[in-house]
């Protein structure tokens, strides 16, 4: 209530304030700038402010994806703090904060190197080390392309004059691939009834025939695409 | 083919809900994997500093991203680089004309073959003949240093050659 005549803000509010002020979308790592209201607590007070602060905004955004900006890495640095504010029976200091943060959100066509984490009937899965949700489907890759059941992986059956040649992709290799779309998924929690009944499923990649039942929401999916000169294996290129 | 992003969500402000909708330029937002590479390092230094707080479990996610994104430009060309070599770089792509974002892929990829160049460069056959392609290489590998490793045994050659001849 408003006994001490202004404005209270509830916490939810407050944890709440992140305000994305620009997205820009060139790079492969990118600068955003975004506006937050930071929470420290009274046994940091002795702190430099600014130090406390890049702690916390360290703290909540940092390997965390954030819905159509992309993956967080570190803090780039602090642009603007307004005034501090303590509310009444909250003895911690509210400071809105302008900043900019480094963000992985590679651009639509940027080609990128990474390495195949497993092969699926979905296509071949690609991981950078930091960020493990790329997937090359099955009509991207060089044609013609089957799958091997046995073993697992994706064989492009590269035509010469001596006949089909076939390339495996195998797990740990090094592959160039093309940035070819983008999905952003809203992961925040909902109410109960969307929860799903059915038991949790391995998560090894032998048992994808079953992930009708319980798809794993990544909040950030780029798809990949290996179908022009160039891409794929680097050994496939490397003379 | 390129988005552009605008300003979104609802600013929750002290007077009621407030929608603010800006677009601003997005050139300045571009980072090079230098530049990523040379912030992270000085924050790892930072951070050694104070041992204190680092392994506090709120600190954990930070310490992996931080790992993991050294260890995936550790691999790339990005760290012999340094200020004055982008710039060269930089300046001898002038006459080129080749868009922002191209002269970063190659500044972050250094390829060496004209298959990578044309990867990079969009409609790189209307726009630049095979000698241009070529030049580009050899400007590239010239300019941006690559691996010492696998360029040491060559260069220790050249060294041993003049050494001979002064003697």
């Amino acid at each position: 209530m408003d006994q001490l005549g202004f404005n209270l803000k509830s916490f939810a509010e407050c944890t709440a304030d992140l305000v994305i002020l620009l997205v820009a979308l060139c790079r492969m790592f990118v600068v955003v700038e975004m506006v937050d209201t930071v929470r420290i607590p009274p046994w940091n007070f002795h702190r430099q402010l600014n130090d406390a602060i890049a702690e916390e905004l360290n703290k909540k955004l940092a390997n965390k994806v954030v819905y159509n900006v992309g993956l967080c890495i570190c803090l780039y640095d602090i642009t603007k703090l307004e005034d501090s504010y303590i509310f009444p029976g909250d003895g911690a200091s509210h400071t809105k904060v302008h900043f900019r943060y480094v963000v992985f959100h590679p651009f639509l066509e940027e080609i990128l190197v990474g390495k195949i984490k497993y092969c699926s009937q979905e296509g071949v899965h690609v991981s950078l080390g930091f960020f493990d949700d790329i997937l090359i489907p099955p009509e991207s890759l060089q044609q013609p392309a089957k799958f091997d059941e046995a073993e697992q992986v994706w064989v492009w059956e590269y035509e010469t004059d001596e006949g089909a040649h076939d390339l495996y992709m195998d797990q740990g290799e090094e592959i160039r691939f093309r940035v070819v779309d983008e999905l952003f998924l809203d992961t925040s929690p909902t109410g109960p009834k969307t929860e799903q009944e059915a038991p949790p499923s391995s998560t090894t990649p032998a048992a994808a025939a079953d992930d009708s039942t319980q798809k794993k929401e990544t909040p950030y999916t780029l798809l990949g695409s290996i179908s022009e000169p160039g891409l794929g294996l680097l050994s496939w290129w490397n003379s | 083919m390129w988005h552009h992003y605008n300003v979104l969500t609802v600013k929750a402000s002290r007077n009621g809900g407030k929608c603010s909708v800006q677009r601003r330029d997005a050139n300045a937002a571009m980072l090079s994997n230098y530049e990523v590479y040379q912030l992270l390092m000085e924050l790892k230094e930072k951070r050694k500093e104070s041992v204190k707080n680092k392994h506090s479990t709120g600190q954990q996610n930070l310490n992996t991203i931080m790992y993991e994104t050294l260890k995936y430009l550790s691999k790339m060309p990005c760290i012999h680089q340094s200020p004055e070599t982008v710039k060269e770089f930089l300046s001898a792509m002038l006459p080129h004309k080749l868009t922002k974002a191209e002269k970063l892929q190659l500044l972050n990829h250094r390829p060496q073959t004209a298959v990578e160049i044309q990867l990079m460069v969009e409609e790189s056959e209307e726009r630049l003949t095979e000698e241009q392609i070529d030049e580009l290489i050899q400007k590239v590998t010239d300019i941006l240093p690559g691996d010492p490793q696998q360029e040491g045994s060559s260069s220790a050659d050249a060294e041993m050659d003049a050494s001979t001849d002064q003697c």
